[in-house]
């Protein structure tokens, strides 16, 4: 052998090497140890010998709560650690869980990308802590979205039943009506914006939330899921009523091209330049703390219908607590979710400004009572409560929603800048969340 | 030898042949890994997003390369002439962009372009005029030829510059004895003399093209609907990985990208060279 060949052959050694252990992290170690009911005295047990949780989560509200919780446990320590803001976290939370090392033992997942999570198995079924039997504490919509057949992915941390914020001050000096149906909110948008052309009746550059909610409260449907059968379409009666609905508004150039949570956003909420905002009942916090000049002159009202009379409701955001499968310390982290979302903790956070997912909370007079100075002294969770109360709970988001929306620009938002059609630009979003679903290895229906 | 060979193998060898080890796999959320061999490749060739996404930075190759080093090769021809006052102040002015990094050029750009609230909103406003949007799809390309232009002709002027000052002054005599005129000087000595230094910068330039990634992710936040998350071969590979978690057919794109980067740098090398002979 000579030496050139001696050398070659090291070389192919040292790969070797390397694609070997390569496929040594591919491989799978499926090492199913806990499985077993966990009992209330295990749990207390946990507890009293102590450890450390760690929790990654951007919900404000639960600093206080892991403080307190700390406290009532001096054995046990939580670890807050903010990874991102939602798609920010989940990337990150993929990657801890692709190399199997880093990944936290409680995360914060919202309700559109749980399915992923909880049908890879990427998130432990909470019903062997007891957490089926919690079913009853929450809103049906949110309850919905953490379950799926027998299994309890997440226990509920918040809800976003939506409404409408509308700019009072804005509407008073047009003599504009709140409106009760979206036909209505057309002519409003129509008004103010002729009215005062700076001025437009909300902001909209193609936003996946905000378009599937209110798909949602139209009566559509656009994805049924069962199990691993996936079927979209985005044709339906109700879907049909939104395009007919939005083209108007965006034909006529009646939605601000500003973009959300920007400072432009903030500077039109509050200068009037954008004058009303159909999201989530979470917002009142972000007024207060984002938009201090307009304090006053906001106001909320039912969501716009899409047949008068009707009373639809829909959820935007919102998201729950759930214990990543890699995760340690499955009883200690247990028992700080539901510490933090079914116990005493959701005081806390409702004092903090959230919005419950829980029933107690919602139907309380305390809770309904509430006047916000913000919207001039509004009792404003009352109208956040009954929207809860009209939330149809049979929707459901794609077990791969956070890669869909991740495209809806790219297809979608075609309509927002281009003569591209609202309804071509869901077809195209329906052919490439097809696509997509069935590469992963869906059985997906059109 | 040892050492380097293992380092070479560790640092060069060992990520290439990682990705193509990738590339042979496909990792679904129903089903797990499985080997597939040359599945993604086949996929990737019938891929439409990718083949769009090779095209666009085609085009911006062959539009935006050449009036970039057109610019620098103007610049420092002047530069060189030593006509130019104060030419030390402009060498460095024109170079400064370079140092700027590309996300802040990049945001620094966005905030101009803007027709709400930057300096063309406030141009519109002021002159009642409504120029056209460049963030807009039709345009939004152009903007970023625009930005990269403004980086990059400061590096390529200093190449070529630095070449321009190499030249024996014995050939300016020799040709002002023969009365030469300027143009007949450069044609006749300057350029064939700095034809290396304009084949490396041109092959620089392509490779940039072909990694087209910080300007359009960065423009990204203000303009979602014009660029799409396949915009460039670049973006897309990154998309594919972070956001729809393919990464064994992201690892496929990127090294058909890196192969057709190697071709067309390659073959620009060699017609250059063969000129120069």
């Amino acid at each position: 052998m000579s030496l050139r060949t001696r050398r070659m052959v090291r070389g192919l050694a040292l790969f070797s090497a390397l694609a070997l252990g390569a496929t040594a992290c591919g491989g799978s170690d499926d090492d199913a140890s806990d499985r077993k009911e966990v009992s209330a005295a295990d749990i207390d047990a946990a507890l009293d010998k102590g450890g450390t949780v760690t929790v990654w989560a951007w919900e404000p509200t639960l600093k206080q709560v892991a403080a307190d919780f700390e406290k009532a446990h001096p054995k046990v320590e939580i670890d807050l650690v903010n990874a991102g803001t939602n798609s920010e976290q989940y990337k990150a939370l993929d990657n801890a869980v692709s190399a199997k090392k880093g990944v936290p033992d409680v995360a914060q997942i919202e309700y559109y990308a749980l399915g992923q999570y909880s049908l890879t198995k990427g998130v432990s079924d909470l019903s062997r802590f007891g957490a089926d039997k919690l079913s009853d504490q929450y809103s049906p919509g949110p309850w919905n979205a953490v379950t799926d057949g027998d299994g309890v992915y997440a226990l509920p941390m918040d809800s976003g039943p939506m409404a409408l914020f509308y700019n009072k001050k804005v509407f008073d000096k047009y003599g504009i009506e709140v409106p009760a149906t979206w036909d209505e909110y057309v002519e409003a948008a129509r008004k103010l914006h002729k009215a005062d052309p700076k001025a437009y009746i909300t902001n909209d550059i193609g936003e996946a939330g905000a378009t599937t909610s209110l798909l949602w409260q139209a009566g559509s449907r656009p994805y049924q899921v069962d199990g691993t059968k996936v079927k979209i379409d985005f044709t339906d009666k109700g879907a049909k009523e939104y395009t007919d609905t939005w083209q108007k508004l965006l034909d006529e150039k009646l939605v601000a091209p500003i973009n959300s949570w920007t400072d432009e956003w903030y500077q039109g909420l509050g200068d009037g330049t954008i004058a009303t905002l159909s999201t989530g009942a979470w917002m009142p916090a972000n007024f207060v703390s984002g938009v201090k000049n307009a304090s006053g002159d906001w106001r909320v009202a039912p969501l716009p219908q899409w047949n008068a009379g009707e009373e639809a409701g829909a959820e935007n955001g919102g998201s729950a607590l759930a214990l990543p499968e890699l995760g340690r310390n499955k009883e200690l982290a247990y028992a700080f979710v539901e510490y933090a979302n079914s116990g005493e903790g959701v005081k806390t956070r409702l004092e903090g400004g959230a919005f419950p997912a829980t029933t107690e909370d919602l139907n309380s007079s305390e809770f309904q009572n509430t006047e916000f100075p913000y919207f001039g002294g509004q009792k404003a969770n009352e109208i956040f409560a009954d929207s809860a109360a009209h939330v149809a709970d049979d929707w459901s988001y794609l077990p791969y929603q956070v890669y869909a929306n991740s495209i809806f620009n790219d297809t979608v938002g075609k309509a927002y800048v281009s003569g591209t059609r609202l309804t071509e630009g869901l077809k195209a979003w329906q052919d490439a969340s097809v696509k997509y679903g069935e590469e992963q290895g869906f059985t997906v229906e059109q | 030898m040892g050492p380097f060979a293992a380092v070479f193998a560790l640092v060069f060898l060992a990520p290439i042949a990682y990705s193509i080890y990738l590339s042979l796999f496909r990792d679904q959320l129903i089903g797990g890994t499985t080997f597939v061999g040359l599945d993604n490749y086949t996929q990737a060739f019938q891929d439409d997003k990718f083949w769009a996404s090779v095209g666009r930075v085609s085009l911006f190759l062959v539009v935006q390369v050449p009036i970039m080093l057109g610019i620098a090769l103007l610049v420092a021809l002047a530069l060189d002439s030593g006509r130019l006052y104060g030419r030390d102040f402009f060498r460095i002015s024109i170079f400064l962009p370079y140092a700027v990094p590309a996300v802040v050029a990049t945001l620094m750009w966005g905030f101009m372009y803007g027709t709400r609230f930057g300096l063309l909103g406030d141009v519109n406003d002021a002159f009642g005029v409504s120029l056209p949007d460049p963030l807009s799809p039709d345009l939004v390309l152009a903007s970023i030829g625009n930005i990269v232009t403004w980086e990059f002709v400061g590096y390529n002027m200093l190449i070529f510059y630095s070449a321009l000052r190499v030249i024996p002054h014995s050939l300016y005599e020799a040709a002002e004895i023969d009365g030469a005129g300027q143009f007949r000087v450069i044609a006749a000595i300057k350029l064939p003399a700095i034809r290396g230094a304009l084949v490396i910068a041109t092959i620089f330039s392509i490779i940039g093209s072909f990694q087209l990634f910080n300007e359009p992710s960065i423009l990204r936040n203000l303009a979602r609907n014009a660029i799409t998350t396949s915009y460039t071969p670049n973006y897309y590979t990154y998309s594919l990985s972070f956001s729809g978690q393919q990464h064994n057919y992201s690892a496929t794109v990127a090294i058909i990208m890196g192969l057709i980067t190697m071709v067309i740098a390659y073959v620009v090398q060699l017609r250059g060279m063969r000129k120069g002979a």
